[in-house]
């Protein structure tokens, strides 16, 4: 059972990874009170930026680098959009998915058949040698190991520290966030701009860590499945990694389960992450009718101007 | 409490303030000066102009023109930043509390010299110890959500002391107290002020600017109209400079005994939005040619009494019925169509649609009554026609008929709404502040037509936070508190404003007195 088991868990691990750091990345956006919906363009531009310029230096971390700057510098339309201009988010964040994905499509013509060495696998010293454990998690290659870090990384910032109790207030209640004299909009554009960086990566691990070649349209709506993870994780990064390893279960499993010749056909697994949502959306709603609060930014997706007289 | 001022220099020293809004001079040259050791009032009529002059000087609003110093130091606020690092916190109306944090995480927002790994013991501690210190008693773990008001205030309260504000702007903090907290606050401002902190008191209400505070600066209209020593003036003078003229209250209110009962309810139940009992187990009977009047502080469950009324709000029990006909759970619709009427307190959000056009407006209450409905299509010449008329009766000032009614000024859409409910002769009418924030000639006229719609026969449900308003309008005055009717008065006019205001807190009426009809 365990020699079916731990490959299953391993190869989820590895097929969650990209859509955890485009969760996290989602997370520290909309935890400032941004939406961004450009995900799946992110993280595309990601896959090609971080392939092309590891193809061209040899050096997949040059290339997972290029692709946060890359990510940062597109969210900045995003931004500028809805934090200075106080222009629709949804709108403002499907157009960003429209113009990722025609400019990596674009681009990336004269990539497709090439390939890379990308990064390298290496188990983690002293735990990769726990049973099990060791081989499902410390197997892999270090931008899994560095998700892991961020994972506590963000769980830390947003419970324990000033400027996360900061993020988390001018999500929730810009205008008391204003009165105590932080500043809204800067702070919206430092977290939208991280947040669309590390959505990027989430595309380049696709590109140079999973597969080693580009592929058009190769994130095939994992972008999405992210969006729909920030709530279904309700924007807290443990859950988040968990629902992320579950997603990348279905799809390990599905490999699986096709080579084995099952019948359940693979567009009924691949709804599986929409319906949990569903499901999620269902439990929230109606424990906020209790008058029950859960971590979602209060005033996603609202834009804020200070001289408004209500 | 003897007038101290502990320096001759002013601690804040505000010169020649101008601030607009889109052409509107929200304040007009205003000056104004707090000692420290000071309780200063500010006092003016609703849109006089104190909220913007205390937002500049808390750096929230950006002044067009003026000079602003603190403590002799010629300050220019670009941001709250700013006007916090002078020493200054403001206590706003609507506190500035995020909702899903705790206390502790509120108090140390934004703070900068709070070490990034955040010392939870040490500011809960420091938290304790102010709070013993000025007998503001908070539990520092709780969620800002789960608070009443009154607590709510104590921590946006805190939060200034914690900032070692040296000047504190108080904005109409007892609008949502009950006297008992009221006496409570005043004892922490005495406190305060005892310490050398100079304090600004927004407020309306006379009583308590003339127990409070050492002087006071009278705004209107955007102006200084005056600052004097509270000790030299009286309660009508004061009222005199807030309005322009002398004021009469006093109202022409035909004698009339009241008919028929219209709309009863019986043993009302009623959940509000946080699935807590807002009202609980009231009964109400609303009579021909009658105005009941309900008094209560702010969050009693006035709303959510008025909305079950209307139909907007699914009672848990109980039972409506006008007539003979039974509302208890038909649709808004059927309560229209019965002729049950409804003025409600946000006009921009449940009573008009602000980027809809004067036409649309008015008739949101009968789109689809012949003839203003053809089958599917409306028939807009009725529509102009008929909005012509309110616009003329009810004298809406407007640029023109297909203005979107959000750039109108709060009397006008008030008007146009009054305009729109009373236009078919309702039989029942719930009014929910109907004067709130109008000016003295626009209150008059929203007075002058609830009390003809009484004389035509209507029976009319009036909520109000104006006690004056309550009693010089009422054939009878209900009160109410936590959801419960504290008493019915039969004569409100013959009970003195302190019996109410106990009732107001929660004591019950005296059986004998009470008499529910």
């Amino acid at each position: 059972m365990l020699d079916i088991l731990v490959p299953i868990l391993s190869a989820a691990v590895r097929s969650g990874t990209p859509i955890l750091y485009a969760t996290l990345g989602e997370i520290l956006t909309e935890k400032s009170g941004v939406m961004n919906l450009g995900l799946e363009g992110l993280m595309l531009m990601g896959a090609f930026t971080g392939f092309s310029v590891t193809f061209s230096t040899g050096s997949p971390w040059l290339g997972i680098l290029a692709a946060f700057i890359v990510g940062a510098l597109l969210t900045t339309v995003h931004a500028f959009l809805c934090i200075t201009m106080g222009a629709n988010q949804v709108v403002s964040g499907l157009a960003l998915t429209m113009i990722g994905t025609g400019a990596s499509s674009l681009l990336g013509r004269s990539y497709i058949g090439e390939t890379i060495d990308g990064l390298e696998k290496f188990t983690v010293p002293i735990l990769g040698r726990i049973p099990f454990l060791g081989d499902i998690l410390f197997s892999h290659d270090a931008m899994v190991y560095i998700s892991y870090i961020l994972v506590f990384l963000l769980w830390w910032f947003f419970s324990m520290t000033r400027e996360g109790l900061n993020l988390r207030a001018i999500g929730d209640s810009p205008r008391t966030a204003d009165s105590v004299g932080l500043n809204v909009k800067r702070v919206r554009y430092i977290y939208t701009l991280i947040g669309g960086g590390i959505v990027a990566v989430g595309g380049a691990y696709m590109s140079v860590a999973y597969t080693k070649m580009w592929g058009d349209l190769m994130t095939a709506g994992r972008g999405w499945i992210a969006v729909a993870l920030v709530i279904f994780a309700i924007w807290h990064p443990l859950r988040a990694a968990f629902g992320a390893y579950l997603f990348g279960g279905v799809e390990a499993s599905q490999l699986r389960l096709q080579a084995a010749g099952t019948t359940i056909p693979t567009p009924l697994l691949l709804m599986l992450p929409y319906v949990l949502t569903i499901i999620v959306l269902v439990i929230i709603s109606v424990r906020k009718g209790k008058g029950l609060l859960f971590g979602a930014p209060a005033s996603l997706g609202q834009p804020f101007y200070r001289e408004e007289r209500e | 409490m003897n007038v101290r001022m502990s320096s001759d220099r002013p601690l804040v020293k505000m010169q020649s303030i101008v601030k607009s809004f889109s052409g509107f001079k929200a304040n007009d040259s205003i000056s104004f000066e707090l000692f420290s050791g000071e309780v200063h009032a500010l006092l003016g009529e609703n849109g006089a102009g104190k909220t913007t002059l205390m937002n500049i000087l808390s750096g929230l609003y950006i002044p067009d023109g003026g000079n602003l110093s603190v403590n002799d130091i010629e300050q220019d606020f670009s941001s709250p930043r700013d006007a916090i690092h002078a020493g200054i916190g403001m206590v706003h109306q609507h506190f500035m509390l995020v909702p899903s944090q705790t206390v502790w995480e509120n108090m140390i927002l934004g703070l900068s010299e709070v070490p990034q790994f955040l010392p939870k013991k040490k500011i809960q501690s420091r938290i304790r110890e102010i709070s013993e210190h000025y007998g503001l008693s908070v539990d520092p773990h709780a969620r800002i959500w789960q608070l009443s008001i009154g607590e709510q205030q104590r921590v946006a309260i805190l939060k200034m002391l914690f900032r070692d504000a040296g000047v504190l702007i108080l904005d109409e903090p007892t609008a949502v107290l009950t006297p008992q907290e009221t006496v409570k606050l005043f004892l922490t401002v005495r406190q305060m002020k005892s310490e050398g902190k100079g304090i600004i008191f927004i407020s309306h209400k006379l009583d308590e600017v003339m127990d409070l505070s050492d002087r006071v600066t009278v705004l209107r209209k955007g102006k200084n109209v005056g600052t004097v020593k509270t000790g030299e003036v009286t309660k009508e003078k004061l009222a005199e400079m807030m309005v322009g003229t002398k004021v009469s209250f006093s109202v022409s209110k035909q004698k009339l005994s009241p008919g028929r009962p219209l709309l009863s309810a019986e043993k009302m139940k009623v959940i509000n939005d946080r699935g807590l009992c807002a009202v609980n187990d009231i009964s109400l009977e609303i009579k021909e040619n009658e105005i009941l009047g309900i008094a209560g502080i702010a969050g009693n469950g006035q709303t959510e009494l008025c909305e079950a009324l209307v139909g907007l709000r699914n009672l848990k029990s109980g039972s409506i019925r006008l007539g003979n006909k039974i509302l208890t759970k038909a649709s808004p619709k059927t309560f229209i169509s019965a002729g049950i009427r409804y003025i409600p307190a946000d006009r921009k959000g449940t009573g008009l649609i602000p980027n809809m056009d004067v036409n649309e407006n008015s008739i949101l209450k009968r789109y689809w009554q012949v003839p203003v409905s053809r089958g599917i299509t409306i028939n807009w010449k009725i529509v102009f026609e008929f909005a012509k008329t309110i616009v003329e009766k009810f004298h809406v000032d407007t640029p023109s008929m297909l203005t979107p009614v959000r750039n109108l000024s709060g009397g006008n859409l008030q008007k146009l709404m009054l305009g729109r409910e009373l236009s078919d002769t309702p039989a029942v009418i719930v009014a929910v502040h109907p004067t709130w924030g109008l000016d003295v000639a626009a209150t008059n006229f929203v007075r002058k037509v609830l009390l003809k719609e009484r004389e035509r026969g209507a029976g009319i449900l009036l909520v109000s936070e104006d006690l004056d308003e309550l009693l010089s309008l009422s054939d009878r005055l209900a009160v109410i508190h936590k959801g419960q009717f504290m008493g019915i008065l039969n004569e409100p006019s013959g009970v003195s404003a302190e019996s109410i205001g106990m009732m107001m807190a929660g004591t019950k009426l005296d059986p004998e007195n009470e008499v529910c009809a």
